[in-house]
């Protein structure tokens, strides 16, 4: 992870040589793979503690795949939100709920083939259409990262108002949350 | 580096946790099946974003991250009353509504 990250940082510097891409290229198909490897367990594993932790080490993947697209302040914010707050959050709901730390039998449901079919019918579907759409598109060899001046800029004047509602949408879900699980 | 090396990627990402949705009936492993969801579709912004070079997709996804926070906020309280009233978060146990 560290790796990827300081890989990242350094062909963030300026426009990309032929070798720096040919590493961040490799760092991405390694930390895909932990990723997805990551994400199987997590819908399989019967233990919801590890689940908690398998999703962890896919998020950490994410912020790691947004700093090797450029995106530096959504890597942040996604260690710092995801990764930080909705992860205590999550575990403090198993803990609440008094799920079993440890082996549990009964964590999914008797017909798993459907949900099973469902998931490899929509990947072949999305698989198919990307290909048949996006097949030797490459990004730009000379993008920049996107600096977080711009992203405030943005969010300050184009944004304006979606980022004001956001405000609002949060303060609601908080007084919603206390105001549900409030014991009276 | 492809573009649609992330897409794919993001692809995988969404339909294992369609999968983990459809599959799970404790209510906090299906929100973080949610959350991995949710993830794949950032992915895909912040990658045609830049891809277009602008910076309008790393703004979306900051925007889906505040919503994702809130979601999971409102969903584990609701989980959390749920296991107050029956003792239990399976949700295929919450079935008042079948006739």
């Amino acid at each position: 992870m560290i790796a990827a990250l300081s890989s990242g940082a350094l062909f963030a510097q300026s426009s990309m040589t032929n070798t720096e891409e040919w590493v961040a290229n490799g760092v991405f198909y390694v930390i895909a793979a932990v990723a997805l490897f990551a994400a199987i367990k997590m819908v399989t594993t019967s233990n919801v503690v590890h689940a908690a932790l398998y999703l962890l080490v896919v998020l950490a993947v994410v912020a790691a795949v947004y700093i090797l697209l450029g995106a530096e302040f959504a890597a942040a914010t996604q260690v710092l939100v995801y990764l930080g707050a909705i992860m205590v959050l999550l575990l403090f709901g198993v803990m609440l709920t008094r799920a079993k730390i440890g082996h549990e039998d009964d964590l999914d449901h008797e017909q798993k083939w459907i949900g099973g079919l469902v998931a490899v019918l929509l990947m072949a579907v999305m698989s198919y259409s990307l290909v048949d759409e996006f097949d030797t598109i490459e990004l730009p060899a000379d993008r920049q990262p996107q600096r977080t001046q711009e992203v405030a800029d943005s969010i300050f004047s184009t944004f304006i108002v979606p980022f004001e509602a956001i405000s609002l949408l949060l303060l609601a879900a908080l007084i919603g949350a206390v105001v549900v699980a409030r014991r009276d | 580096m492809f573009l649609n090396q992330f897409l794919l990627f993001a692809a995988a990402l969404f339909c294992i946790g369609v999968y983990g949705v459809l599959t799970r009936k404790n209510g906090v492993l299906m929100l973080m099946s949610i959350e991995l969801i949710l993830n794949a579709v950032n992915i895909n912004l912040v990658a045609f974003g830049a891809y277009t070079g602008t910076i309008s997709g790393q703004v979306f996804a900051l925007f889906v991250i505040a919503v994702a926070a809130a979601e999971v906020g409102v969903g584990l309280a609701i989980v959390l009353l749920i296991y107050r009233n029956r003792r239990s978060i399976d949700v295929s146990e919450a079935d008042l509504l079948q006739g």
